[in-house]
């Protein structure tokens, strides 16, 4: 199969973690090891203090830390070509780095749309020099999102294409989502789906319940979601088509997915640390950083959400990270645009409030954080001997006020802006190199350095 | 904090709520005097910052301004800056170069006057932010509905029409409660907000038992809601919710906020019976603004303060 991957080029690390704690819920691995990483791939695990450092190498004092196989993001913006002042690939790349992840996908609604080849070539040519994590595309499903017109999703695939998606917009017509599942049988290619029924969602701004009711904004019902969900696993399973379900926000939409999986529809789904950790209660402060569409639903769709994630029903974590300028945000709640960053709180934000309260395993959280690229058919990665070094390496016990030292992403619109999490990612091994180091960790690297010296 | 501003009636406990209202009976003596003026906020400036078409609000604000001496900058979307796609908050900081005392502001959009408030150092009076809030109106309802009763607790209010899209429903629900009385709201099923139960009030489906209230709160119904399929026609919105006098006792006191659709939400009987009370809410919108402004700008902190 042929890489759709892009990276900058990138030196591959020697290195050898010492005693840290790690854990790949693929392999069953849940104890301290030394991990020793020899041109960029895991070269060996051994007993702590058993493996001897590597020759011209580094050694990194893992002892206290976890190390966890790379997460992945199946859904991103990172607004390049056209909106470079929210988010370009470079900033979007290091931020995921930041964040502990090796893998990305970017999702099309550009400006211009990824909708030919020749603006998907110069992504990708644009990410082989910028990206500090490797990051995939996904082209429209249908041409300028319009949902009218079918995009050469054949010459898209051969261009670098993961699969497709109009994300950000549904694709409201049944008879073209159709057509383009039975294109799928041509191109192949995942196609990805924002769920929502714009009849129903209509001018709304935020969840339809008790605090829109309070607020006089417009509401977006869950139905909305969970009805196309149900109308499209229904087409998925006649045309044997393969359906990934974007951001799941709402109870009825689990029961939807879980619905369509038990027909034997090829579906999957995916939720966002925003969803499983807050509801619309936050709405009520009227701060457009937690305006994001879907949006912030209530408790019982929390839950419902965590309990998908836990079983199974929900396949994996996707961030959404949806950058914007600062004076878009600016502006009173209605007017603001859609989408919260999401790259560099996304363990904290999930080990925090879903880990540490006791509702979720922590094996399976970075298990559910680590199979989103695995559902475009690319290898997942694993802290096994023989593989690409792709390792985040954690801080469970630091704690961090969210934004007290700005941001790595260009844009600072994130709902968890000011919120003290646990847990914060010290190093970043993407596709065998060194995408992300903490301060601390640079420093004493460079200290090491200078003594060699 | 301090009582600094005034966004949503929630800012504002029950004391703080008389306490304005005792305020705005002094100054509706004023409002009877022939220089109907005191010195109070001499010297000081209030900017009117009106985003929205309103006739009542607007000129009661400026008047309430006047009558307490101050200089008054009314500024309207239409023919300034605002029209040329200034942003809000470059406006406001044009606007805080005049080092206002206050800026009244209303604005198509929910929470306005709250970012407004974080941007300059006036104090801030939402005069209708979106389908969210209209303090100064349910302030002046529940003074209007004090002068009529003595007293709220106890007495039943219904509140008829398209809730949906009424901000003034929404802080008229909440001063109402505030003060003791139930609020019942009904109107097409289409008009009535998901989740309103969670503001406290009852909802009926149809009017069948409009005698249970003691006052019968009407809200305007706009002509777009027709297109907009909400409702099938004018005609059977009538039909089903018009209040006239037929449809009410005559113990029962007849609100509106204005302006009134003669012949949709009331009949012209019902607007022009003794029972109504739409002109006296009309008058008390000067004394009752006078009072919110004296309060922010110069007396004790009344207004109990979330931020």
């Amino acid at each position: 199969m042929r890489a759709r991957l892009y990276r900058r080029p990138l030196e591959p690390a020697e290195l050898l973690l010492r005693g840290v704690h790690v854990l790949d819920p693929r392999t069953d691995l849940d104890e301290s090891r030394d991990v020793l990483i020899r041109r960029g791939v895991v070269a060996e695990l051994g007993a702590p203090g058993s493996l001897p450092a590597p020759e011209g190498g580094e050694v990194l004092d893992g002892t206290g830390k976890h190390a966890f196989p790379g997460l992945v993001d199946p859904h991103v913006h990172l607004r390049t070509p056209g909106q470079e002042y929210k988010e370009n690939i470079e900033t979007g790349t290091a931020a995921a780095a930041a964040g502990g992840f090796c893998a990305l996908i970017a999702m099309p609604n550009t400006a211009p749309v990824v909708d030919e080849a020749s603006v998907l070539t110069s992504l990708c040519d644009t990410a082989r020099r910028e990206a500090h994590v490797p990051v995939g595309f996904l082209a429209s499903i249908t041409r300028g999102l319009g949902g009218e017109e079918l995009t050469e999703m054949a010459e898209l695939r051969d261009a670098g294409a993961l699969g497709f998606t109009d994300d950000g917009r549904p694709v409201a017509s049944a008879g073209m989502l159709r057509k383009a599942l039975q294109y799928q049988r041509l191109c192949g290619g995942v196609v990805a789906l924002h769920e929502e029924d714009p009849a129903l969602s209509a001018n709304g701004v935020m969840h339809e319940g008790t605090v829109s009711a309070r607020l006089g904004l417009a509401g977006i019902p869950s139905i909305s979601e969970s009805t196309m969900i149900a109308r499209d696993g229904a087409i998925a399973r006649y045309e044997d088509a393969r359906v990934h379900f974007q951001h799941l926000s709402c109870v009825e939409s689990v029961a939807a997915l879980a619905a369509a999986k038990q027909a034997g529809a090829r579906v999957s789904g995916e939720a966002c640390p925003h969803h499983l950790t807050l509801t619309h209660d936050v709405v009520r402060t009227l701060d457009s950083r937690f305006k994001m569409n879907p949006p912030l639903r209530g408790e019982d769709d929390r839950r419902a959400l965590i309990e998908g994630l836990r079983s199974g029903v929900i396949d994996c974590v996707a961030t959404d990270h949806a950058p914007h300028a600062r004076y878009e945000k600016e502006v009173p709640f209605e007017q603001a645009p859609m989408g919260t960053t999401g790259l560099e709180t996304a363990f904290a934000a999930l080990y925090t409030e879903l880990v540490l309260s006791g509702e979720l395993e922590l094996g399976v959280l970075i298990e559910r954080m680590t199979a989103g690229i695995g559902l475009y058919d690319l290898p997942t990665p694993r802290i096994a001997p023989g593989e690409p070094a792709n390792i985040c390496v954690v801080d469970l016990d630091a704690v961090w006020e969210v934004g007290a030292n700005g941001y790595v992403s260009r844009s600072e619109n994130c709902c968890f802006h000011g919120r003290t999490l646990h847990g914060r990612v010290v190093l970043t091994l993407a596709d065998g190199g060194v995408a992300f180091r903490a301060r601390m960790l640079a420093e004493a690297a460079a200290q090491a350095r200078g003594a060699i010296a | 904090m301090s009582a600094r501003h005034l966004i949503s009636i929630e800012d504002v406990d029950r004391p703080g709520i008389e306490r304005i209202l005792d305020r705005a009976e002094s100054f509706a003596e004023v409002s009877g005097r022939e220089i109907k003026k005191v010195p109070a906020l001499r010297g000081r400036t209030v900017v009117n910052l009106f985003y929205e078409a309103s006739t009542r609000t607007s000129s009661s604000f400026e008047l309430a301004a006047k009558r307490l001496s101050a200089d008054v900058v009314s500024v309207r979307s239409a023919g300034s800056s605002v029209d040329k796609g200034e942003s809000l908050k470059d406006t406001i900081q044009t606007l805080s170069a005049y080092d206002p005392a206050a800026i009244v502001i209303r604005s198509p959009h929910v929470g306005a006057a709250r970012l407004v408030a974080g941007w300059c150092d006036a104090s801030v009076i939402n005069a209708g932010d979106g389908k969210h809030e209209h303090p100064t109106q349910a302030l002046l309802d529940v003074y209007t509905l004090r002068r009529a009763l003595g007293s709220l607790d106890g007495t039943s209010i219904w509140i008829v029409g398209d809730v949906l899209h009424s901000r003034v429903a929404r802080s008229n629900i909440l001063a109402f409660k505030r003060m003791g009385a139930k609020v019942t709201v009904t109107g097409p099923p289409t008009l009535i907000p998901r989740g309103i139960e969670a503001l406290g009030c009852a909802v009926q489906p149809t009017i069948e038992r409009l005698g249970e209230a003691d006052v019968v709160y009407v809200l305007r119904m706009q002509n777009e809601r027709m297109h907009e399929s909400f409702i099938p026609s004018l005609r059977e919105y009538a039909a089903r919710y018009q209040i006239s006098t037929a449809r009410l006792a005559p113990r029962q006191l007849l609100m509106h906020p204005g302006p009134v659709n003669r012949g949709v939400e009331l009949s012209g009987d019902a607007i022009d019976s003794p029972q109504a009370l739409i002109g006296e809410q009309v008058k008390a919108g000067v004394a009752v603004r006078m009072a919110v402004l004296y309060e922010l700008l110069v007396g004790t902190p009344a207004l109990a303060a979330v931020a």
